[in-house]
């Protein structure tokens, strides 16, 4: 009974919106910002998978190609933002966003 | 057989978020995020996306998770923190209900228009067809003819964030702190 089902491109766009809701969840609740960046990732994959599965679905190799993009520019986030992580905590020990409000208004 | 690989690989995915999301520990979290990578991958893979799986395991996951790992033992994070206590009450809750709207939003637009996704573009060869580096080489094409601007917009992108990363992490001369980091 299981062969007869295959999966389609809705199951992987839904399995896409349900890891974006769990990054979302990350970002909004956490407050170590190493965590929050790594739920950015986690909503970076399912915007990706998200992508594949329209290429696949719509047969057009244009959605990969941007999936490439978006890996080269996550790269280059990551490494930007760690940065200024390892700079902040180089002055604090402390890991918290919520110490980081010099800039409230 | 293909229902089987997707359902192994959402397990591995769902698994993955959820525990970047709750674990305590920094350095299980980014193990966590291992696993849910590595589950991309495979879809990737199953959908005939195999270069774009070879690059989401050797960009991410060796590199970037990598990145993370360097930097938690470099500042010296990797004990777990206190996930009991939460300062604003009201804040957990109402993540969960927006981001559960937010994905119940997303869910009724897939079903919504799951019809009007038809075949267009110019076809995507794959290594059924018996061309076994077809999808590399539409890849290449894609990128090197439409989308070389953005490509080599990339690149001065990359040299930016190598430069700016040096200038961020670099000790300056009136920093004397004791944590004898030198990044």
């Amino acid at each position: 009974m299981f062969a007869a089902i295959a999966p389609t491109s809705t199951w992987y766009l839904i399995l896409g919106a349900v890891l974006f809701g769990i990054g979302m969840v990350g970002v909004l609740v956490r407050r170590n910002p190493l965590i929050m960046f790594m739920s950015i990732e986690l909503m970076l994959n399912a915007v990706n998978l998200t992508f594949v599965a329209l290429s696949t679905q719509l047969t057009d190799i244009n959605g990969q190609t941007a999936v490439f993009f978006v890996l080269v520019v996550a790269a280059a986030e990551v490494v930007v933002g760690l940065g200024i992580i390892v700079a902040i905590m180089r002055r604090r020990s402390e890991v918290s966003v919520d110490d980081l409000s010099a800039l409230k208004g | 057989m293909e229902l089987f690989v997707f359902i192994c690989s959402a397990a591995m995915v769902i698994a993955g978020a959820l525990g970047v999301v709750l674990r305590s520990n920094p350095v299980h979290a980014a193990l966590s995020l291992v696993l849910t990578l590595f589950g991309i991958a495979v879809m990737f893979v199953s959908q005939e996306a195999e270069f774009l799986a070879a690059v989401q395991v050797i960009v991410y996951a060796g590199a970037i998770v990598v990145l993370f790992l360097f930097v938690i033992m470099l500042l010296g994070v990797d004990r777990a923190e206190n996930l009991k206590t939460e300062p604003l009450g009201i804040q957990r809750p109402l993540a969960i209900v927006l981001s559960l709207g937010f994905v119940a939003l997303l869910v009724a637009t897939i079903l919504q228009g799951r019809d009007s996704l038809n075949m267009r573009g110019d076809g995507l060869n794959t290594a059924a067809n018996g061309d076994h580096d077809a999808n590399i080489r539409q890849i290449a094409r894609s990128i090197f003819s439409d989308y070389v601007v953005a490509f080599e917009v990339t690149s001065i992108l990359l040299i930016v964030a190598v430069v700016g990363t040096v200038v961020l992490a670099r000790k300056r001369k009136s920093d004397k702190d004791i944590s004898g980091v030198s990044a």
